[in-house]
């Protein structure tokens, strides 16, 4: 059984890669908080297999739960930080900067 | 029960997979931004469900207690993911993120 564990939380550790390029590549800011945030969710998961494998359930449960508030928060204040800031392009700032300078 | 407890695993991470290859592949933020809201929640949810039913097997006290808290955090996911996405399509909205349509396929 813990075969099982082991193969989904590796494939949730591919679908973290995945997940990457789009936090990483996003063409806006919300782009890649949309990417961290789904990258958040599959860690508390993958916490919580290897709490399972390690065979310490009661100890990773409460790291995940951190986790998973940490996440929410974050992606809140992040959201409201852009939302005030009113840009999300980050090569439309370029652009500005350079006509500036 | 193992197989029951598979096949919730299993589901999860297939909606996990389709939640991801959405977000990579849709065409703006608003298709991605639901791509991302069903993996969250959904498929969380799965998992979460599963690991609860595994670590009941040997039934005690401070086992239900644990699974009590894997099912807490499920619930904390469908109620934080939705506001989570809310907001971020809010704040999109308010920046003037445009949404994708017909005219804009590629051919």
């Amino acid at each position: 059984m813990s075969t099982v564990f082991l193969a989904a939380a590796i494939a949730l550790l591919l679908l973290i890669l995945l997940s990457l390029v789009r936090a990483v590549g996003g063409p806006t800011v919300l782009d890649r908080i949309v990417g961290v945030n789904v990258i958040g969710t599959k860690t508390t998961i993958v916490l919580l297999l290897i709490g399972l494998l390690y065979g310490q359930v009661g100890m990773f449960v409460d790291i995940a739960i951190a986790y998973a508030l940490l996440n929410f928060i974050a992606t809140l204040g992040a959201t409201k930080f852009f939302l005030r800031r009113k840009s999300v392009n980050l090569q439309d700032e370029l652009i500005k900067e350079k006509e500036v300078a | 029960m193992n197989i029951f407890v598979s096949v919730l695993l299993f589901a999860g991470v297939f909606f996990f997979a389709i939640g991801t290859i959405g977000i990579l592949r849709f065409p703006d933020f608003y298709t991605r931004l639901h791509a991302a809201g069903k993996c969250d929640t959904l498929a969380a949810v799965l998992v979460l469900l599963a690991v609860a039913l595994f670590n009941l097997q040997d039934f005690t006290f401070g086992n239900l207690l644990v699974s009590l808290k894997i099912l807490a955090i499920g619930a904390f996911f469908s109620i934080t993911s939705p506001t989570a996405t809310h907001s971020l399509t809010k704040a999109a909205l308010v920046v003037g993120v445009e949404p994708w349509t017909k005219e804009q396929r590629q051919p």
